[in-house]
Formats: C-alpha cells, structure tokens, sequence
C-alpha cells in the first residue's frame, strides 16, 4: 500500500489511527474525576504532541540516520516560526503561505549552515551546529530586533500590511476560512472531548512527515545514509563522496523543523527567540533518544512521553501527592510526599535528567527497545511460540 | 590606548574563567578521551560551594536585647552567628568576610569526591562507546545536577560578597602614567586573574615536574603501552578527572563574587568554554588556557562601542564566530597535536 511493505503499511495505519482518534485516547477518564488531571486531551497539549513529533522525527532523519548529532537544530524551528509570522504579517492570517514559507525558509537556512558544518563529523559537528545556533540566538535577540522584534517577540500587530487580507477575512489564523482555533466539544454523558482544527491539520502534516520519513527510511538514500553511520571512512574509500548524501539529510531534518516551526506559529502566531535557545535544541535530542533513535516510531513516542508528563508532572503538588498517600499511616504519609516532593511539579527536568540518563545507559535503543525486550521476555514465557515473530520496528544499527 | 589597556583586563577575568574549566575540560578529554559536558555543571558546584559555606558560617540564633527598642518600642531582636559566639566577634566577623577564599578549602574535597563519584560511577562505563553517547549521558548529568541545585537553593542567583577588603577598584591607569579614573579595574577581579594564574601554573607544574605527572602524560600519548609497562593508568587517570573537577569547581568558587551564583551559570560556561577547547585544540592544555585568554579578550573589544557601531553585534556572536573559522581552516585548533580528531 502506498509502496510500503506490509510491516511498515501496518505501522502507518496503527500511528493514522491513533493520532485521529488521539481526542478519544488522550481522555480516558471522565470530566471532575480525581482521575482527570491525567488527561491531555486538550487541544493545546495534543497540538504540542504532534508538532514536536513531526520536529524528532525529523530530527531522527539526520541523527537516527548518518549519527550526526546535531545540536543546533532548534534554529531551524525559530526561523520557521519567525518568517510564518512575517506572512501573517504581510499576507493574511490564512497558515498556507506561512507554512510553505516556514519550510523553505528553514530549508535554505539549513542548506548555508549544513554546508559548512558537514565538513566535520563527530564531536566537531556537534560543537558547529551548537555554535551557528547561539549564534542566530543571540542574532535573534540583540541585532536582528527590526526582523524578529528582540525581546519582545515577532507577533501580529493592527497596523501590519496584511495585503491579502479582504474586509471580512478572519483575524486568527485559519486555513481559508477554518479557525485553527476552532474546537467542536462532544459531550457524552460524563465524558467530553474536543475535537480542535488546529489540531487535526497539524495531525495530518504529521502523518504525511512520518510516511516521508519511512519511504526516506526504505529508500537507496536512506541505506547510503545508514552506510554513512556504520562506516564512513570504508564509503570514502570505495570512492563515494559522502557529502551530498548528509547534507541532503540534514536540509530534510532542518525542513522537518522548519514546519514544526511554522506550525507552530500556526496555532499561535508569536515567535520568540528563545526557541531558537541550545536547550530548545537539547529538548529534540532528549525526545529522539528517549524514544529510540533510528526507529521509525520512536521519535514520535519520545515526543509524546516527555510533552505528557512535562505537563502532567508539573500539575502534581504536594496536596495531590497527600491524598494519594492518604491511606498510610501520618509518618509515612508525609515521609512518602517527602521522597517525592523534588520530582514533581517543577522538579520535572530532574525526572527528565535522570530518564534520560538512565535510557542513555541501560536502553540505548529508547522505549522502543524497551517494548521489544518486554515483547521478547514475553514471548519466552509462552512455551512453543516461534522467536521470529515480526517486530513492528527496529533500530537501524 | 588607555582603552585599549582597560579592554584587555577586562577580558582577562573572564578569560581566566574560560581557561579555568577548559583546562579541566581538556585535561578530562585527553586522559579519559570523554567528552564531559556536565564540566559547567561542575563549575556551578563549586560557585555553590561558597554560597553554602557562606550560609553555614552565617549560622546563627536570636536574641533578645532588652536594652535597645526597635521602632515600635519592643525589645530588640538581635541575630548572632555561632561563628562569632565561637571565635569572638573580631575573628567571627573575619571569618565570615573571607567566607569565599575560605570556600576554596572546603571545595577541594567536596569537587574531587564528586570527581571521583562521577568517573567511577558513571563516565568509566562509557569509555568504549561513541562520543555522540558520552555527549548524551553527561548532558544528563549536567541536568540533573543543575536541578539538584535549583531544587536546594531556589532559582534567583544568590549574591555572595568578596572579603572587603577586595571590594574597590584600583586605579590602574595611574600605575601606567595615565590620568586618574581612566582604567579602573576592580580588586577581586585581579585576585581572579592571580588565581587562576596560579591554578593554571600548579597543574601544569603537576604534570611537568612530578613521576606522577610524567605517568599521566605517557599515559595521554599512549594508554595501551603504559598500561603494558605495569601501571595503573586507570587509577591516575581517576586521580585526574578529580583534580579537573577541582579545577572547574575553583574556577566556580572565585567567580562567584564576581557574578551571583544561579543554578544555569554551568550551561551558560560550558558552551563557550566547548567552542575555546575546540578552538585551542582537543586535548592541548597550553591551548585550552591560551584560547580562553584570547577569546576572553576577543570578546571584550567586540564589546567597544567603536567596534559595535561598526559592526552591529559583533560582540555577541564573535567566539563563535572565531570558533567556526578556526574549526574549518585548522580543525586541530590553534595548538592541538597532529592527528588528534582531526575528522
């Protein structure tokens, strides 16, 4: 289907279905419930989902791929929201030009800073790609200000252009005439979900990203480019010149960032340069590794994990941590939510750092290969089931 | 050029800093071929270490002074320090003037045991695997370790005051022949360049005069043989990932009169104190600590207003952008061995 083989077509449908049913998913449990607070069903929290998936999983083209670790690529996602607000700006508030421009823009940008910083492989590449980001950073906030508005922040003002705009145009972004913001509330008896345009477009975006990825994945290309992982030095030898194959990879993945970034202006038409920040580009490398590098689906669960518990987390205080404890005994009680207190709420990075550490160290795949090993001891236990069973995914060592 | 004499020492203190933790930096990468990037995270530690000895000696209970009345005519309220109840109050209140020279003694132990902690604990586990999972576990690392900090001493940097006697300025200007009030350069930052100065002489003293020096820069040339001629590398190698903490938590102690203490002044160091090793060269600690002058000063021209109205914000992009050419033109740095990650 698609020209995907039966495996990847099967991984395609399992993600199509959970994003389009995701408000359904993410509100298991039903409205005023003490459960509630676990829901992320709400149109912000499930847009940041899929915009920072399309984000790792582009990422992971570069990173998963050629093991090229970048750690600029946040510069991409601030260019990509900085020129979609300047079509908001100049054009009108439709998210279609800003989108297409987003993409090229960064594109470009990842086409003059990719050209430059593949010249180097390794530690050197790392320390490039951080250097041109700090640099559009402090670009961004210091000289830069008549482009990107300095500290402030790019956003829409009354007295901008906006050329296309017609006397009954919408004043929020929409995608011709459908306000992103725009959210259909379906309640079923002590359960409602919203159903939120902005979220479904960026849905779909991050659907066609994720069938690129995995035909990019399947193709020549991204075998010459798992060739350039392995062994570089043996590609040189037989002649090949590796460079256009990673610079090629690192223009789609600055792409990929590129939408994000439009995307992200999409939903809400600001643009800061703190997007643009080596810790923005730090977040997409904890997503990516979390999830399991080189797979297809983990950037996506990477994403998706630390934005739920990012906001799960730092929802948690010490007066929930007491009713969940509520039935010990005082002293434990407390000595309980004491334990505790340092990971929740705003101690969330510290949970984060640890995870991250912990999966750097014993899971070098990430979740996904976490649920293969769970699937694997599993499957030992049932006497008589064969080992060659498929996987839906594998790390692309 | 009394302007150009003020920017010089102007990026001196700042310089020191850099080539403070790009020593400790380098010294980890050609030892240990790791690449530390919880460095800033130790430089942050140590800036803490003064503020906790700060808070320690400043220790104290209440009193109630019957004698005196405050404004609303209740009895008066006075705090002392167990420090000056201890030592009198002449000695007490020394004590605690000098309570960041005196956080240099508290923070060699605390800096090398964490050293020690950080290489056998975690970084000894990733000396086989590729740089790009060293970078990873000890970015995890430097997370954690600035949250653990943000978590006890709150997220607002915390003022720590230098002895007061190193609280003025000198005229420098003066010394050179000039007019008064042309280069005034302040106490503490002097003192900063003097230490570093002397921690940058000690360890290269350390590893230039000493059997134990000599062994680790055999080590650093060739492991293996080292390794086969009956010595334990590994343990020096340990000894010197702590004394490059040490290094780093130093270089964090000193500074922070110079700078309130907060908990992401590690992130903010270890990228540009990244882009001086790479531009010195990995592994060279002559041009780890000659790159961190340079670019030090470097940065403090760029930040002339002449140069700025020439060039609009030079002064923010300019190590960078010295770091960019460097790494195309002489990917070994300004000093880096032949050979050494030349890729």
């Amino acid at each position: 289907m698609l020209g995907l083989d039966k495996r990847d077509a099967t991984l395609l449908i399992i993600v199509t279905l959970l994003t389009m049913f995701a408000p359904f998913i993410l509100n298991p449990f039903p409205e005023g419930s003490a459960m509630a607070q676990f829901n992320a069903g709400y149109p912000d929290l499930m847009q940041r989902f899929v915009i920072f998936g399309i984000f790792a999983v582009g990422f992971n083209i570069l990173f998963g791929l050629t093991g090229y670790l970048s750690f600029g690529h946040a510069a991409f996602l601030g260019v990509g929201s900085y020129s979609a607000v300047w079509m908001f700006k100049l054009l009108s508030m439709n998210v279609v030009p800003a989108i297409i421009l987003a993409v090229i823009v960064s594109g470009l940008f990842a086409l003059v800073i990719g050209y430059v910083s593949l010249r180097r492989s390794g530690i050197y590449f790392s320390i490039l790609t951080l250097a041109f980001a700090q640099m559009s950073f402090a670009l961004a906030y210091s000289v830069l200000t008549p482009i990107t508005n300095g500290e402030t922040g790019l956003q829409v003002y009354n007295d901008d252009p906006q050329y296309l705009m017609g006397p009954d145009s919408p004043t929020v972004t929409n995608l011709f005439g459908l306000e992103m913001r725009s959210t259909y509330t379906l309640d079923m008896g002590p359960w409602s979900f919203d159903f939120n345009a902005g979220y479904y477009m960026c849905a779909l975006f991050m659907l066609a990203a994720v069938y690129l990825s995995i035909r990019i994945f399947r193709s020549p290309f991204g075998l010459m480019l798992k060739a350039v992982k392995s062994n570089q030095q043996r590609m040189n030898f037989t002649g090949l010149n590796t460079r256009p194959y990673t610079l090629a990879a690192f223009v789609i993945s600055g792409m990929y960032a590129g939408l994000a970034g439009g995307l992200m202006a999409s939903m809400d038409p600001l643009a800061g340069a703190e997007r643009m920040q080596w810790t923005a580009s730090g977040e997409v490398v904890l997503m990516t590794i979390l999830g399991g590098a080189g797979t297809l689906i983990g950037p996506i669960l990477g994403a998706g994990f630390i934005k739920y518990f990012e906001n799960i987390f730092s929802k948690i205080n010490d007066s929930v941590l007491h009713q969940w404890f509520a039935f010990m005994p005082d002293g434990l009680e407390d000595f309980m939510v004491f334990i505790i207190h340092p990971f929740i709420g705003k101690g969330w990075h510290l949970t984060l750092g640890i995870l991250f550490m912990l999966v750097v160290i014993f899971l070098p795949g990430g979740l996904v290969e976490g649920g293969q090993r769970i699937a694997a001891w599993l499957r030992s236990k049932t006497p008589g089931a064969k080992d060659e069973t498929t996987k839906s995914t594998e790390p692309a060592e | 050029m009394d302007a150009i004499i003020l920017q010089i020492l102007n990026g001196l203190d700042k310089g020191s800093a850099y080539a403070l933790i790009a020593l400790g930096l380098t010294l980890i990468f050609g030892t240990l071929g790791v690449v530390n990037f919880a460095h800033g995270a130790l430089f942050m530690i140590g800036a803490f270490c003064a503020v906790t000895l700060n808070k320690i000696l400043t220790l104290g209970y209440i009193t109630i002074d019957e004698t005196q009345k405050d404004f609303l005519g209740n009895p008066l309220k006075v705090e002392n320090t167990y420090v000056e109840t201890w030592f009198g109050p002449e000695l007490g209140a020394a004590i605690i003037d000098w309570s960041v020279p005196l956080a240099i003694l508290f923070a060699i132990p605390v800096m090398v045991a964490i050293g020690f902690i950080m290489e056998r604990g975690l970084i000894k586990h990733f000396y086989n695997r590729p740089h790009a999972d060293q970078i990873l576990v000890t970015f995890g690392l430097a997370i954690v370790l600035q949250e653990i900090i943000k978590y006890f001493y709150g997220a607002n940097p915390i003022p720590t005051g230098a002895p007061e006697v190193f609280r003025g300025s000198l005229d420098f200007g003066v010394l050179l022949g000039f007019d008064p009030n042309v280069i005034i350069y302040p106490y503490w930052r002097l003192v900063y360049f003097l230490f570093a100065a002397a921690i940058i002489g000690a360890v290269f003293a350390f590893l230039q005069f000493t059997t134990f020096g000599m062994v680790v820069r055999a080590g650093m040339a060739d492991r293996e043989t080292v390794g086969l001629l009956g010595i334990n590398i590994d343990r020096r190698f340990t000894i010197m990932f702590g004394i490059a903490a040490a290094v780093a938590g130093l270089a964090g102690v000193m500074y922070a009169p110079i700078n309130s203490p907060n908990y992401h002044m590690g992130m903010d160091f270890l990228v540009l104190s990244f882009v001086v090793v790479v531009v010195g060269g990995m592994g060279s600690l002559p041009g780890a600590v000659l790159a961190g002058f340079l670019l030090g000063i470097l940065e403090s021209f760029a930040s002339m207003n002449e140069v700025k109205s020439l060039l609009p914000g030079i002064d923010q992009i300019i190590i960078y952008l010295v770091a960019i050419i460097i790494l195309l033109t002489r990917p070994r740095g300004l000093m880096g061995r032949k050979g050494v990650m030349e890729e």
